[in-house]
């Protein structure tokens, strides 16, 4: 048996923002994540932007979370945790004159949120600043303060730095059962891959699981219910295609299909959002295909097809309009975390110092650890840094001379960093590294990788894994 | 920056080739870069024989017919070879960075051949749509695994495509006793050989669809089935003519692009539907003294021709490289 302050159940962007937020103080904090890797739910399949806090009902505790998530990210976290967070702007585009209130009405929402800069802009300082955009565009709303961030690396980052000051991470460890006790200083068992740990707080960070880890606790009383988005991502060749992250008009169910930058170079067009009854409906289809190139083609006509290099689709855990964060009167002790929809990657950092609070109201004693290392030594990626850079690295480390992945450009170091950092499966070394996230698909490099996960882990070929138990790549060695 | 008479970039069939042919033409001195850690390029994973019939008159496999230029590329004392060495950059002035372990270097080239190879295209170009689980190789992967690893990727498989790879594949696994349960192509021949297709479908008894399409492909884990319809000229699918076929493996064989992102950095024209380069002959590019071989040039069928033609390539060089010396001459 071993005995916590907290567990907290995912280990997705909420479930690591809040563990990287607890672990400034003297806490003994615990992570339970069933997936074999952190980052490998709803986090690792989004937009990766990081929204201003525009778009969302102004009353709404999403949109506080939102701007102030933003304000963390962009002040604190970029520096201390080595993050590539790129504040390039954002831009809501109109197709008629007579939508100009609209964009209006968002300004002032955006401007009473505290959001800074918004500007009305017309098609000269449109042509100016955004020269490709299609000729039905007439005007929109720049957003300076929007950004974007690779988003599992964002949770691998919050990960990594939780663990260096003392909380433990479990992966591979599902939550099955949860029994309330009453033993003072105790009030859940929490079963999990068949272990038992004990916990006076647990924070339920399980994202599409939410409801149903809540229901295990003693707290049923909502339900998630998910909703597909549809991403395609573009050629590296189409890294200038936009300056901005551009959107359309908001609908009642959606930001609309937007064109976005990401922070690894290659645009990306999306997202779809239809609801699915599955939360394991992870498939992309012909429909939502056409629908993503057809809103982004309106915005920019010059994507093609062909320009389409990969592509998946996520799930946004839905409970309402809102996210759903309070301690549950019945079941004390429990926190939920829930409904993290969109603008959640953007609002983790501040969802986190929220449920802190929510934690200190209901008991948990917070004493700040004078020993909290706040910075994380970032990691190295050879595709951000210029060549007289990478000369000197390589004087240090010969292996970061000695490229595995072409297309993307990575070398054999960066994957043992990466597998030392924690990766586990081929998944885990691509979010980290970028490694088989090219043109190729891992089509010339996925066997290199492979041997060198198996050095570095002391594992046979068939334990290596795409994403963990069940996807196994090799099936048979040949004798 | 170290200056090098002749850079060629690429240590497959056609690299060997052009080096061979300069080196014959005179030029004294050439760097052969290669990225891999032997020379032979993707023949090295082709152990079914079929090589060498037109060149050598003989049925040779691909590491066979390698080993016969590699001998040639040792011999010569013009050419010098570097291994695990990553070209990073090229400029139109002809400039070169290469990374290798331990070291980044900088090249001034005279003349510079590209001999990049290709690269398969992926399911994600069709782009088929349905769920990512594990088991869905390009076929060329597939194909390294087992014969350069030994690793059997799974135990039923479908082959989307008919390219060479493709079909070379299909034989290859039944060889190994995996179940190959079908190939499905979208085109009404097959876009390999005849020669493939009697050799590794019909006489294993493997199911070749033509004016088929997969639609979709599902699997939580690995892949557990794939949707398939038949289509009409048009390439729509036929309504009522789905059908699913139960497998845990998929391998896409939908033919190859010439990999040319050196040549583009450099600034050259492209043609942009085949992603070679824009020139009125072979081996030619946009910009002089940068010549392009083998498979980065145009996709050939087989390996005797792409050697063939990258000699032409090497002598270009060549010549190319005596003219701009004899101008020099004559400025002076
Ligand atoms: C298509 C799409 C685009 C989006 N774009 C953006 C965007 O651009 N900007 C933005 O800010 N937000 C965006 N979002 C929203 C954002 O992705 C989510 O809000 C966020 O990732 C939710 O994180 P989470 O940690 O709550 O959930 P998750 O990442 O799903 O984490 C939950 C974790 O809990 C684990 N878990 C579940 N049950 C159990 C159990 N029983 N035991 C142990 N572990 C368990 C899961 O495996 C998972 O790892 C987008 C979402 C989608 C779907």
């Amino acid at each position: 048996m071993s005995s916590h302050d907290v567990i907290i159940v995912g280990a997705g962007i909420t479930g690591a923002a809040i563990a990287r937020e607890l672990s400034g103080f003297k806490l003994k904090t615990l992570i339970l994540e069933k997936e074999a890797e952190a980052a490998f739910g709803v986090s690792k399949s989004n937009s990766g932007i990081i929204h201003a806090g525009t778009q969302n009902d102004p009353g709404s505790l999403k949109a506080r979370l939102c701007v102030e998530g933003n304000r963390l990210i962009h002040d604190e976290l970029a520096r201390d945790l080595g993050l590539n967070f790129i504040r390039c702007g954002q831009l809501i585009v109109v197709f008629d004159l007579k939508d100009l209130p609209e964009l209006e009405k968002i300004q002032r929402d955006g401007e009473t949120l505290g959001v800074e800069g918004l500007q009305i802009v017309d098609r000269l300082w449109l042509n100016a600043h955004e020269p490709g955009l299609g000729p039905e565009v007439q005007a929109a709303l720049y957003v300076p303060s929007a950004g974007i961030i690779s988003p599992y690396r964002f949770v691998y980052a919050l990960i990594e730095n939780a663990v260096k000051n003392g909380v433990e991470l479990k992966t591979s460890h599902k939550v099955t059962a949860i029994r309330r006790l009453k033993d003072g200083k105790h009030r859940f068992e929490v079963t999990a891959s068949g272990k038992i740990f004990k916990a006076g707080f647990l924070v339920n960070a399980a994202g599409l699981f939410a409801d149903e880890l809540s229901a295990m606790a003693g707290a049923p009383g909502f339900r998630i219910t998910p909703r597909k988005g549809e991403e395609y991502l573009l050629d590296k060749k189409r890294e200038h295609l936009v300056n901005h992250i551009i959107f359309p008009l908001p609908t009642a169910d959606s930001k609309g299909i937007l064109i976005i930058r990401t922070s690894d170079g290659n645009p990306m067009i999306g997202p779809t959002a239809h609801d699915t009854g599955n939360k394991n409906d992870l498939a992309t289809t012909d429909e939502g295909l056409a629908e993503t190139l057809k809103g982004a083609r309106r915005m920019i006509p010059s994507i093609s097809k062909s320009d389409i290099i990969a592509y998946f689709a996520g799930l946004r855990p839905v409970c309402g309009h809102d996210f759903l964060i309070r301690h549950e009167e019945k079941v004390p002790g429990l926190v939920n975390v829930a409904g993290i929809q969109s603008p959640g990657l953007t609002a983790a950092p501040a969802i986190a110092r929220h449920v802190r609070g929510i934690l200190e109201e209901n008991g948990l004693e917070l004493i700040p650890r004078k020993d909290f290392h706040k910075q994380r030594e970032k990691p190295v990626h050879l595709f951000q840094i210029p060549l007289s850079k990478t000369r000197e690295l390589i004087k240090k480390e010969p292996a970061y001379g000695d490229i595995v992945c072409r297309c993307e450009l990575v070398s054999a170091q960066e994957i043992r960093d990466a597998v030392k950092r924690g990766a586990r499966t081929l998944d885990g070394v691509k979010f980290r590294t970028r490694a088989q996230a090219g043109r190729c698909h891992g089509g010339f490099c996925t066997t290199r990788i492979i041997k060198l996960m198996q050095e570095e882990l002391g594992l046979g070929p068939k334990e290596i894994t795409k994403r963990g138990p069940g996807t196994e790549l090799i099936s048979d060695e040949r004798k | 920056m170290i200056k090098r008479e002749l850079v060629i970039v690429g240590g497959g069939p056609a690299g060997m080739a052009a080096a061979i042919a300069a080196a014959e033409s005179g030029v004294k001195d050439i760097l052969l870069l290669e990225r891999d850690q032997h020379l032979g390029g993707i023949l090295n994973q082709c152990i079914h024989p079929g090589f060498g019939l037109h060149r050598f008159k003989a049925e040779l496999t691909g590491p066979e017919y390698a080993d016969r230029f590699i001998k040639l590329v040792r011999d010569s004392s013009g050419i010098e070879v570097s291994l695990r060495s990553f070209v990073v950059k090229l400029t139109g002035e002809k400039r070169l960075s290469y990374l290798k372990p331990g070291a980044l270097e900088e090249i001034e080239a005279g003349a510079v051949i590209l001999a990049t190879g290709a690269r398969e295209r992926t399911r994600e170009m069709i782009p088929i749509p349905g769920s990512r689980p594990a088991g869905i190789y390009p076929a060329g992967l597939a194909q390294k695994m087992i014969n350069m690893e030994g690793w059997i990727p799974g135990r039923e498989a479908v082959i989307i495509g008919s390219g060479d790879i493709g079909l070379i594949m299909a034989r290859r696994m039944a060889l190994e006793g995996m179940k190959v349960k079908a190939v499905i192509e979208i085109q009404k021949t097959s876009r390999g050989l005849v020669r493939n297709v009697v050799q590794c479908l019909e006489d294993f008894g493997i199911p070749l669809y033509l004016r088929h399409r997969v639609t979709g492909i599902h699997g939580a884990g690995r892949v557990e089935k794939v949707n398939v319809a038949e289509v009409d000229d048009e390439y729509r699918d036929k309504p009522g003519s789905g059908f699913e076929i139960k497998c845990d493996t998929v391998l896409i064989s939908v033919g190859l692009i010439p990999e040319n992102e050196l040549l583009e950095m450099a600034g050259a024209e492209m043609d942009e539907k085949t992603n070679t380069p824009a020139a009125p002959e072979v081996n030619l590019t946009s910009i002089p003294g940068i010549f392009a071989c083998g498979n980065a040039c145009k996709i050939y069928d087989l390996a005797d021709w792409v050697s063939r033609d990258s000699e032409k390539a090497g002598k270009m060089a060549a010549e190319y490289l005596k003219k701009v010396l004899s101008n020099q001459r004559r400025d002076l």
